[in-house]
């Protein structure tokens, strides 16, 4: 796994964003916001509230379509795709939402079953497999399958959200904030399982965290957005070198300290 | 796409070895098609299989799935299984996968149809009877609530109250006048058309007069409010359900009760007769419309007729009735809100039940009504 950001030459990025501008009536979110991500890297996205994390990670999928720039995910335009492009596109990525976003009137196993019956041409008995597989594969017991959303505690469902987003082995998995609301342990236990998952299923991961811990365990890179833009990006010894108030008070705060010694 | 060119999967004998080559990608949009294949290997008197993954191009997690069946099932069959000659990749990815897999323990079986029939027989009966008896303490707590409210006049939230007010009667103004006009001319015109045959058509009068008045000014307004209002109060006192708002509420030492449902039983109670009294005037002035076209009564004669033929308590027994039936759907709405558990899905199910409910309630207590004022003798 390459930690440092010198294969711009060697290939073209996976995600490529380039002067991304996204305004909310007045108030501008992003202000050229440039950014790579390459194949097979686990890059965390940081910054305070209200800084556009999540925003940008809407914008990348295409939920929220930007005022200017151009993003382009596995060489698609993301804003300007047609139909069937987006289609071809969705199947080839996963998201996992804040609260896991799962169908309410569904069970985790038909919530897993979604893209595959949708997307995939399996068969029945082959895709009941592999949503047994995918369960398995995120750490959930054997009865979660047949419970509804509302029956799971916030971890569950969080992990029921990435055997959803990872159905169809996808490429690229776009993480929101996926230990915020575990506790400790399970929030360590869920950055094992997403750094396993990347391995062995070779993902690139875009994951926008607030926990330092999961930014030291399993990210390759970090961005830091700031002030409507990409203030930084890199290993963590280029972001604990950085001289910014912010990026000093978050890395180099008691609770980074704390990360940094575990 | 690598390896088109080489079969996805070949077999090969040799002695007591069967060989399974696979080549091409073994991806998820694939595997429906190489599946049979697979499961097709027999070990055909073999005692050993290799399985050898040289030629694989890409492969995911549907694929390694069907590669590991496939084994698992050879094993099972008394051979000797060895997967040969994988890419580090695939062999930690078939890994995994054989990690996880559960097909040795099944799910819990389901209950047969017949148990299934009788259990939710069961479930829905109990289900009844606590329905019932929450609903008789959800009437003592607002009860309770509007006794305390009655006492401290300052804690009724009359901006609550006045916003509700608006929102359930004035907006409703348009709809409810223009429906009631409608079915004043429609009953008035039904009505000529058959009562001329017997030489009858001034009854027309009476039959608008007496049936918008009693029933259908009323029960048209109640359905309506029930609709538009009381579907509003289960999804707004449900959303803030599933969103703990109502616990929130709890923990600052505010009463769900008196916050949120006193000011919307009031505001429709006090709303509900006034929508009424607009639906009775614009009925009866749809039916004298239709009678001054069709029978060339004039709006003079017809007030006239109306005011000789319609008993005064006509009116007042349909009057009555509002604050009945305003309870009752501010009640149910009110209550189904305060059911919502969980999901979204929860809020949608429970303003549907709210509507049926209160529409059902509405016209069960018109019938009892009906039978208590005929005793009475209004």
């Amino acid at each position: 796994m390459a930690k440092s950001g010198n294969r711009a030459d060697e290939r073209a990025p996976v995600i490529r964003v380039r002067g991304l501008v996204n305004r909310f009536g007045a108030q501008v979110v992003h202000d050229g916001l440039d950014l790579d991500v390459w194949a097979g890297e686990v890059l965390g996205v940081v910054g305070g509230s209200g800084s556009g994390k999540s925003v940008l990670l809407r914008t990348i999928v295409g939920l929220n379509r930007p005022a200017a720039g151009t993003i382009e995910v596995m060489g698609h335009d993301i804003p300007r795709a047609g139909a069937a492009e987006r289609r071809a596109i969705e199947r080839r990525w996963g998201v996992l939402f804040q609260d896991g976003a799962l169908f309410s009137s569904l069970t985790v196993a038909q919530n897993v079953m979604v893209p595959l019956r949708e997307h995939a041409r399996v068969g029945a008995e082959l895709a009941e497999e592999l949503d047994a597989i995918k369960i398995a594969m995120v750490g959930l017991p054997p009865e979660a399958a047949d419970k509804y959303p509302s029956e799971l505690s916030g971890g569950m469902r969080k992990r029921a959200g990435l055997a959803r987003a990872l159905a169809l082995d996808p490429e690229i998995l776009f993480l929101d904030e996926p230990t915020a609301g575990l506790d400790p342990v399970g929030a360590a236990a869920f950055d094992d399982l997403i750094g396993e998952l990347q391995r062995r299923l070779r993902l690139t991961v875009f994951m926008v965290t607030h926990d330092l811990d999961s930014l030291w365990a399993i990210c390759d890179r970090i961005a830091v957005l700031a002030d409507k833009k990409l203030l930084v990006v890199g290993p963590m010894e280029t972001i604990l070198d950085f001289d910014h108030p912010w990026v000093r008070a978050y890395f180099h705060g008691p609770r980074g300290r704390a990360a940094q010694r575990s | 796409m690598t390896g088109e060119a080489a079969p996805p999967l070949a077999t090969s004998r040799e002695g007591g070895r069967l060989t399974v080559a696979l080549a091409g990608d073994w991806r998820v949009d694939a595997v429906g098609r190489h599946a049979p294949a697979l499961a097709a290997v027999a070990p055909g008197g073999a005692r050993a299989v290799e399985f050898d993954l040289r030629g694989l191009g890409a492969l995911d997690t549907a694929g390694a799935w069907l590669i590991h069946r496939a084994a698992a099932r050879l094993r099972e069959a008394g051979c000797r299984v060895r997967i040969v000659r994988a890419a580090p990749d695939h062999a930690a990815l078939i890994d995994l996968v054989g990690r996880n897999d559960r097909t040795r323990a099944p799910r819990p079986a389901r209950p047969g149809p017949i148990v299934a029939i009788v259990a939710r027989t069961g479930a829905a009966t109990i289900e009844i009877g606590l329905i019932a008896a929450r609903m008789i303490a959800f009437l003592g707590l607002a009860t309770i609530a509007a006794l305390r409210v009655l006492g401290h006049p300052r804690r009724m939230r009359w901006i609550a109250l006045v916003s509700h007010m608006e929102r359930a009667g004035l907006d409703a103004l348009p709809i409810v006048g223009l429906i009631s006009l409608l079915i004043g001319l429609v009953l008035a015109y039904q009505g000529a058309e058959h009562l001329q045959r017997f030489g009858a058509q001034v009854f027309v009068v009476n039959l608008v007069g007496i049936s918008v008045l009693r029933e259908i000014g009323i029960l048209l307004t109640a359905i309506v409010v029930a609709g538009r209002s009381g579907s509003a109060f289960t999804a707004a006192i449900g959303s803030m359900k599933v969103r703990e708002e109502i616990d929130a509420m709890r923990t600052l030492g505010l009463d769900p009760i008196e916050v949120l449902v006193l000011p919307r039983v009031i505001a429709l109670v006090l709303t509900l007769p006034l929508l009424t009294f607009l639906a009775d005037m614009l009925g009866l002035v749809g039916g004298g419309l239709m009678v001054w076209a069709e029978l060339d009564i004039t709006p003079d004669q017809y007030i006239e007729r109306l005011g000789e033929a319609i008993p005064i308590w006509s009116f007042w027994v349909g009057m009555i009735k509002a604050p009945i039936f305003a309870f009752l759907i501010a009640m149910v709405g009110c209550f189904e809100g305060l059911a919502v558990a969980g999901s979204a899905e929860s809020v949608g199910r429970h303003t549907t039940k709210a509507v049926v409910e209160a529409i059902f309630l509405v016209i069960v207590v018109d019938a009892a009504l009906s039978v208590l004022f005929s005793y009475l003798g209004i």
